[in-house]
């Protein structure tokens, strides 16, 4: 009997033990999977600089982009034009959709009655679901030859194509995140500020938002990262010539997309190669400094929110 | 049209306007003995009765108290004086209520009726800004934006609310590192700044410590020179110690309404009594 107990409580330990060091396996290794993934990342895109001997300013501002398909390298590596190609269309992205973003965050918390509010949540929430080639792919049947058809370009394939198509891919993100940061605003805070005469708009304008300001920036980082890393969708409408961005309606190339595009071209050990592992390491370390922003924001709202 | 009326007819009809004006500022000048008059108020949540029949003159320069248990309808009341259950779902009110002799939902913009009717609340609720732009949010809103015009506002508004000394050179910080009862004095400041005539107040002391309890107590007594106090309060010592009149309610009825000194010593009736000795509430 007490042999049976004392079994039972030594097994009972076993497997509080064995579990804890399986869980804390689980976490360590899934922490360290982007950490592997960025000492690759490093590993294999410093070989531009180290083994090709291409300077950091060549790769970031030169314009020519010529690298040499072998091992001997020799070509040249400037990646302005995609580097330049990413931000403009994330840049187009956000300031297409935001006002969009900020508009249906207030409707939704602030306007519409909570049945409709349970009804335009989910909706929004769908968004995120759609799978890029879906949005790529409707881009490329309905809005390419709808742009060609309004505005005087040749091709309808374009940087403002990618723009519109990722400013609807972000709108989910920006949107959840500003909605649920206006939500969380005290509604203390709002009585206080009608009590003092405020109207419904003056509230969201003076009250409402900037105590929102913290959770629709990190909205702002999440779409823009979201956006930066998008290839499919923006491959099959940005034209994809290598070219600077030059104007909203003609083609051009992101890092996203010329990755994708010439990746299985290159031969492995080469300088075209070691070139895009390059690009790939830039979109890490801009993700990065995307992740480190949003934890800036974060700590310097509750540094002031806090007592 | 008014003024051509007047050109053709002559100086006898402007006359005749004029102390027409006169008749109806001096009768504007008898109402306004009373700061409310409400006349067979009654408020409803949906199906549910609030507030039933409540007939009571609030009077100028006083403190007038509500007290009376949880969910009697007080708070409802006091929100209903400047119109905030304007924002809650489903309330509909009935009966009259005026404010300096005008219909507060017929004639008067509840905007400015809010401008004129200040509010207090049970949670201090400053807002993430300094010290500063809390006090002048209420003139902001108002179109005041003059620099020096707002300093001033500012200053007078916190030297009222008897908080410059401990904040003057705190201006610029955040409000939300007050101590809570600062944050309650801050507050009140901001409805000062707002010029109104008449201060509501919800339960302003019951998250707030003994110290400062009676500094606001101390506060209201001293506002009520120039302002008209409404305050609801779970407090009867609260009640006694600062108000002229008390009003009970009892299940959204208005039991007892009197001077606050005959009503703590001879209440005329049985349930008020009850409640304000303790046996139930």
């Amino acid at each position: 009997m007490i042999n049976a107990l004392a079994l039972a409580v030594r097994r009972a330990h076993r497997n509080e033990k064995t579990a804890r060091i399986l869980i804390t396996l689980c976490g360590i290794g899934t922490a360290l999977v982007p950490f592997l993934i960025g000492a690759f990342l490093l590993l294999k895109g410093t070989d531009t600089f180290f083994v090709f001997h291409h300077s950091l300013g060549e790769f970031l501002f030169s314009g020519v982009w010529n690298p040499s398909d072998t091992a001997e390298g020799g070509g040249h590596v400037g990646a302005a034009m995609f580097l330049s190609g990413s931000l403009v269309t994330c840049a187009l992205a956000l300031v297409l959709s935001l006002p969009l973003c900020i508009s249906t965050a207030i409707f939704m918390t602030e306007i519409a009655t909570p049945r409709t509010r349970r009804l335009i949540q989910p909706a929004v929430e769908l968004f995120t679901g759609i799978p890029s080639v879906v949005y790529g792919w409707i881009g490329l049947t309905v809005l390419v030859p709808f742009l060609r058809l309004i505005f005087p370009m040749p091709f309808g394939f374009s940087v403002l194509a990618a723009g519109c198509v990722l400013a609807v891919m972000i709108f989910p993100t920006i949107t959840t995140m500003a909605a649920d940061a206006m939500a969380a605003v005290p509604k203390t805070w709002r009585e206080a500020s009608y009590g003092l005469g405020a109207t419904r708009w003056e509230t969201i304008a003076h009250i409402v938002l900037p105590a929102a300001k913290g959770g629709i920036f990190t909205g702002i980082i999440l779409g823009l990262a979201r956006a930066l890393g998008e290839a499919l969708a923006v491959a099959m409408v940005i034209g994809q010539m290598k070219v600077f961005p030059t104007s909203l309606f003609l083609p051009a190339s992101t890092l996203t997309t010329a990755i994708a595009s010439d990746m299985g071209g290159a031969m492995e050990g080469g300088e075209y190669s070691a070139a895009l592992w390059t690009m790939a390491l830039t979109l890490f370390l801009l993700s990065f400094l995307f992740i480190f922003l949003i934890h800036r924001l974060n700590r310097a709202s509750d540094l002031k929110g806090g007592k | 049209m008014t003024e051509m009326t007047t050109t053709l007819i002559g100086s006898g009809a402007a006359k005749a306007t004029e102390q027409e004006a006169v008749r109806v500022s001096q009768e504007a000048a008898g109402d306004a003995e009373y700061t409310f008059s409400v006349e067979g108020l009654d408020l409803f949540y949906d199906q549910t009765q609030a507030l039933k029949n409540i007939n009571m003159n609030i009077e100028k320069n006083h403190i007038t108290a509500l007290i009376g248990p949880s969910g009697c309808g007080k708070s409802t009341f006091l929100k209903t004086l400047n119109r905030m259950n304007d924002w809650v779902e489903g309330c509909r009110v009935t009966g009259k209520i005026q404010f300096e002799g005008k219909d507060i939902f017929k004639e008067v913009d509840p905007l400015a009726l809010r401008y004129r009717v200040g509010m207090v609340f049970q949670q201090p609720t400053p807002f993430p800004k300094s010290i500063f732009e809390n006090v002048a949010y209420g003139p902001r809103i108002q179109g005041i934006s003059n620099k020096k015009e707002l300093a001033e506002i500012v200053e007078q508004s916190l030297r009222q609310a008897v908080i410059w000394d401990e904040l003057k050179d705190r201006l610029n910080e955040s409000a939300l590192g007050l101590s809570g009862g600062q944050q309650q004095r801050l507050c009140i400041a901001r409805t000062l700044a707002a010029r109104p005539s008449v201060i509501l107040m919800d339960e302003p002391t019951s998250a707030l410590d003994p110290i400062s309890t009676q500094k606001i107590e101390d506060l209201a007594l001293e506002l009520k020179k120039d302002y008209t106090i409404v305050i609801v309060t779970h407090s009867m010592q609260q009640a006694r110690r600062i108000s002229d009149k008390t009003a009970f309610f009892l299940l959204g009825e208005l039991i007892e309404f009197n001077d606050t000194v005959d009503m703590f010593t001879q209440p005329s009736n049985a349930q008020t009594e009850a409640y304000i000795t303790g046996r139930f509430g």
